[in-house]
């Protein structure tokens, strides 16, 4: 279980998190909403100790990430895969290495026929072919590095999945393709995952629940139809915008 | 006066003088501190990281080969272009006023002393400094360093020591190459515009040489060493705003390198040099 109680993060004069109370239970999916720039992805590395938070407490199954130890936050972290915007691959590696290196255990990880086995299994699992383990990330299209990140995020079998904006930049038929892996992946792995995203469609189809992150406080959680439901006008404002979108791409 | 909302002053220029003097001076201090204690922590990561030695270890050959092999040809152009015209100029001043002998002593002990090693230091600090602070800071801002960190593995181990130690390897064997490539091409210009015998040279060479000086010359190049990977990879990591953060970088990390080789060399001669 992950939450987030009374989150309070500032960078120079700029409040992002102004408060923050969030909790995702384990085994499920949360979405969390917002429109850029308003600390979605900052919350995100709170979870992963990246970031510490300026007041508060993010506690991961009972244990308070900002007051974890060097040795103890590596074994938290390898509990958990992170799945960057941009997929945070290394140029000067091949999708293999990337992927190999996350995996988590240190024997593992040095033993090459399982890292081999593994590496085709992860491919496997976020819908890309084997001989892509040999192209290096710049040969890579925009979705394709977002999938190798996702196989590189699930490679050490997390508990978690942290996924910070998998659908930007994506067109919509991609961006379908990766709700579908999202929803895949959480059949297949059931881990607890949380997403980050400001694609309101794509959110509703893969998330248990959802929240809306504003003006550095959670406005809402809830499930769809809650959010559907809602009178809250930055809520119907955020909804509906995308809504609109949706109409006219249909 | 600038106000906010409310309309209470705000802007700096409307603090009195006893509160805006001392924050001029104080920032550039406060600042200062912070990047001697970041840097601290960077150094103490390091070390943390010495027993990780099955990741640091590969990746320290690999830069090793990219360092000194890479950086070989550009150090002997140069190293040969400074021996041959210090034999040149040396020539120059010295014909008819004292031995030519003394055109040895000058190329050994100016090659050893303070060529070869501050040369090589401000060419490394160009190549492998802007080099090491650009990969480092593109990483920073794509998040590979996040990424790195996020799946429990320290780039102190992955990233930094290999560059570092690289460093502190090759950049001494560089240096020696340089000194003596130096004195061989200014021995062979000497022969060739001055008519001076190798006899001569040998002796001139051999004249004033102490087997310190050869020492000297290694401590100041395992010291330019440290320099041009330190401080490049400190400021690297601690970019923050993008492209052009990264493009800052990179000339911050020279210019910062060169003026502390520039530094470390009158210290150490201070220091080491018996006057």
């Amino acid at each position: 279980m992950i939450e987030l109680t009374d989150v309070h993060k500032q960078f120079g004069r700029h409040v992002v998190l102004d408060g923050v109370n969030f909790r995702v239970e384990t085994g499920e999916t949360v979405a969390l909403l917002g429109p850029s720039g308003t600390g979605k992805s900052v919350l995100l590395k709170h979870i992963i100790g990246l970031l510490k938070p300026d007041r508060g407490d993010v506690i991961v199954d009972g244990e308070s990430v900002p007051h974890l130890g060097r040795r103890e936050l590596t074994k938290l972290r390898q509990r958990i895969g992170y799945a960057f915007q941009m997929g945070a691959l290394f140029d000067s590696m091949s999708v293999y290495e990337n992927i190999r290196l996350g995996i988590s255990d240190e024997a593992c990880y040095r033993d090459r026929g399982f890292c081999d086995n593994r590496v085709a299994e992860c491919l496997k699992l976020v819908n890309l072919t084997p001989d892509v383990a040999r192209l290096m990330p710049a040969q890579l299209s925009g979705g394709m590095r977002k999938r190798v990140g996702i196989a590189r995020a699930i490679a050490g079998h997390p508990e978690y999945l942290l996924y910070d904006e998998p659908t930007s930049g994506l067109d919509p038929v991609n961006a379908d393709a990766m709700d579908a892996l999202i929803e895949q992946l959480q059949q297949e792995l059931h881990v607890t995952s949380v997403v980050v995203s400001h694609d309101v469609r794509g959110s509703f189809k893969v998330a248990d629940r959802i929240a809306l992150l504003h003006q550095g406080k959670i406005r809402k959680v809830g499930t769809a139809e809650e959010f559907v439901a809602a009178k809250d006008d930055v809520v119907r404002q955020f909804l509906e915008r995308d809504f609109e979108v949706a109409e006219l791409e249909a | 006066m600038s106000t906010d909302y409310t309309g209470r002053a705000t802007g700096e220029h409307s603090l009195p003088l006893v509160i805006k003097a001392p924050r001029a001076f104080g920032r550039p201090v406060i600042g200062a501190f912070e990047h001697v204690g970041r840097l601290g922590m960077m150094l103490l990561e390091l070390v943390r990281a010495l027993p990780e030695w099955r990741i640091w270890l590969p990746r320290t050959v690999e830069q090793c080969i990219s360092v000194g092999y890479g950086s070989l040809f550009l150090i002997i152009l140069t190293s040969a272009f400074i021996g041959g015209v210090t034999a040149i100029q040396a020539g120059y001043q010295f014909t008819g006023t004292v031995p030519l002998y003394i055109v040895g002593t000058v190329i050994t002990e100016s090659m050893i002393l303070e060529l070869g090693p501050v040369f090589s230091g401000l060419l490394l600090a160009g190549r492998i400094g802007a080099r090491y602070a650009a990969e480092l800071g593109t990483m920073r801002v794509t998040e590979q360093i996040d990424a790195l960190e996020s799946m429990g593995r320290n780039p102190a181990s992955h990233l930094v020591l290999p560059r570092i130690l690289a460093g502190l390897f090759m950049v001494p064997a560089l240096v020696v190459i340089a000194d003596v490539t130096g004195i061989l091409t200014g021995w062979w210009a000497a022969k060739r515009t001055l008519g001076i015998t190798d006899a001569d040279f040998v002796y001139g060479a051999r004249y004033f040489f102490r087997n310190f000086d050869l020492w000297y010359s290694v401590i100041k190049a395992e010291a330019f060493g440290a320099v041009v990977t330190v401080v490049p990879c400190y400021v690297g990591l601690t970019v923050t705003a993008g492209a052009e953060g990264v493009g800052r970088a990179a000339t911050r990390a020279v210019v910062s390198a060169s003026v502390l080789i520039l530094l470390l060399d009158i210290v150490l001669a201070k220091v080491l040099l018996p006057t």
